[in-house]
């Protein structure tokens, strides 16, 4: 680090302070404002109106009436999937974990959905 | 019919700040040639100048400079009243005001690296501030502020670094004396702070 001696030296302690608080500002900054496409909630829509509608703080399972039966969401922090499905062809089943804002899972035999929602969905309305 | 005659006498302080002032115009036009990877984003070096003039002068000729770099320099780059002047004005008048603030931070610890990076942070701040009022009424622009406050710490402290370089050359005993007997300042030395 020899080059950077003299420059070193016009650098007070309280620069490096100033240096290091600023960094952080940044990379707290970042991670806020970067989080896009990061899911913060739930919705789960049976026969067209809203069933249950939630957080991804934690783990839980919501089982939800349709005609054909009842199909089970597992919620897990920051995700949500379609545990199971008495549909036939099992698509949203098979989707797996959704992890995006705006993600959903159409289970459309048994009239259920699945959504996330957060900032930075990728559409601005669905409707179906 | 008589003629008048307005006389100025430039005082030793108005003819610092047109050197200084001048300095700092010249390093915004030469910058404004350097291409810039994102908008917004560039390294300001006519600051350097006013980080100088504020340890050496004070904060009211280091605003006089600022201020008079931000209306001369738009006008020679065609941007007066333009958007971009007013993004220019709104972040001078920001970092004078942090300036004025930094500058009474202890001088043993806080040198003009401190006060350059947190004039560069006001800089940015307002900036954003005035593009979300007025040119992009969406919280997108602040989408842009870790990038811009990455580039307000290596900035601010490139620019605070030349700033304290400058300011271990000694002082330009002409600086002091300039227009006061009347003399004009002499053009051929090589002007230092």
């Amino acid at each position: 680090m020899r080059p950077f001696r003299a420059w070193r030296e016009l650098l007070q302690p309280g620069d490096y302070a100033v240096m290091a608080a600023g960094i952080a500002l940044c990379v707290y900054a970042g991670f806020n404002l970067w989080r896009g496409g990061a899911p913060d909630g739930v919705i789960v829509r049976a026969g067209g109106n809203i069933f249950a509608e939630t957080d991804l703080s934690r783990a839980r399972r919501i089982a939800v009436p349709g005609p054909l039966g009842t199909t089970v969401i597992e919620i897990e922090p920051g995700r949500a999937r379609v545990a199971a499905d008495p549909g036939p062809r099992q698509y949203c089943v098979r989707q797996g974990w959704l992890t995006h804002a705006g993600a959903v899972a159409i289970c459309a035999p048994n009239e259920v959905s699945l959504m996330l929602t957060g900032r930075g969905g990728d559409f601005d309305s669905l409707s179906y | 019919m008589t003629r008048s005659v307005i006389e100025l006498r430039p005082t030793a302080e108005d003819r610092r700040i047109a050197r200084h002032a001048a300095a700092a115009i010249a390093l915004t036009v030469a910058e404004a040639a350097i291409p810039l990877p994102l908008p917004g984003v560039k390294p300001g070096l006519a600051n350097i100048i006013t980080l100088a003039v504020l340890v050496r002068w004070g904060w009211r000729e280091a605003a006089w400079v600022s201020l008079l770099r931000v209306f001369a320099a738009s006008l020679l780059l065609g941007q007066f009243l333009a958007p971009g002047f007013f993004l220019s004005l709104g972040g001078a008048l920001a970092s004078l005001i942090a300036l004025g603030g930094a500058m009474r931070l202890p001088r043993r610890w806080f040198g003009p690296v401190s006060h350059s990076i947190l004039a560069a942070f006001a800089h940015i701040g307002a900036q954003l501030v005035i593009a979300r009022l007025w040119l992009t009424p969406h919280d997108g622009v602040f989408y842009l502020a870790p990038l811009l406050g990455a580039a307000a710490v290596l900035f601010g402290l490139v620019n605070g670094i030349a700033a304290a370089a400058l300011l271990r050359e000694p002082q330009d005993p002409d600086m002091e004396r300039a227009g006061t007997d009347g003399v004009e300042t002499r053009q051929d030395t090589p002007s230092r702070l």
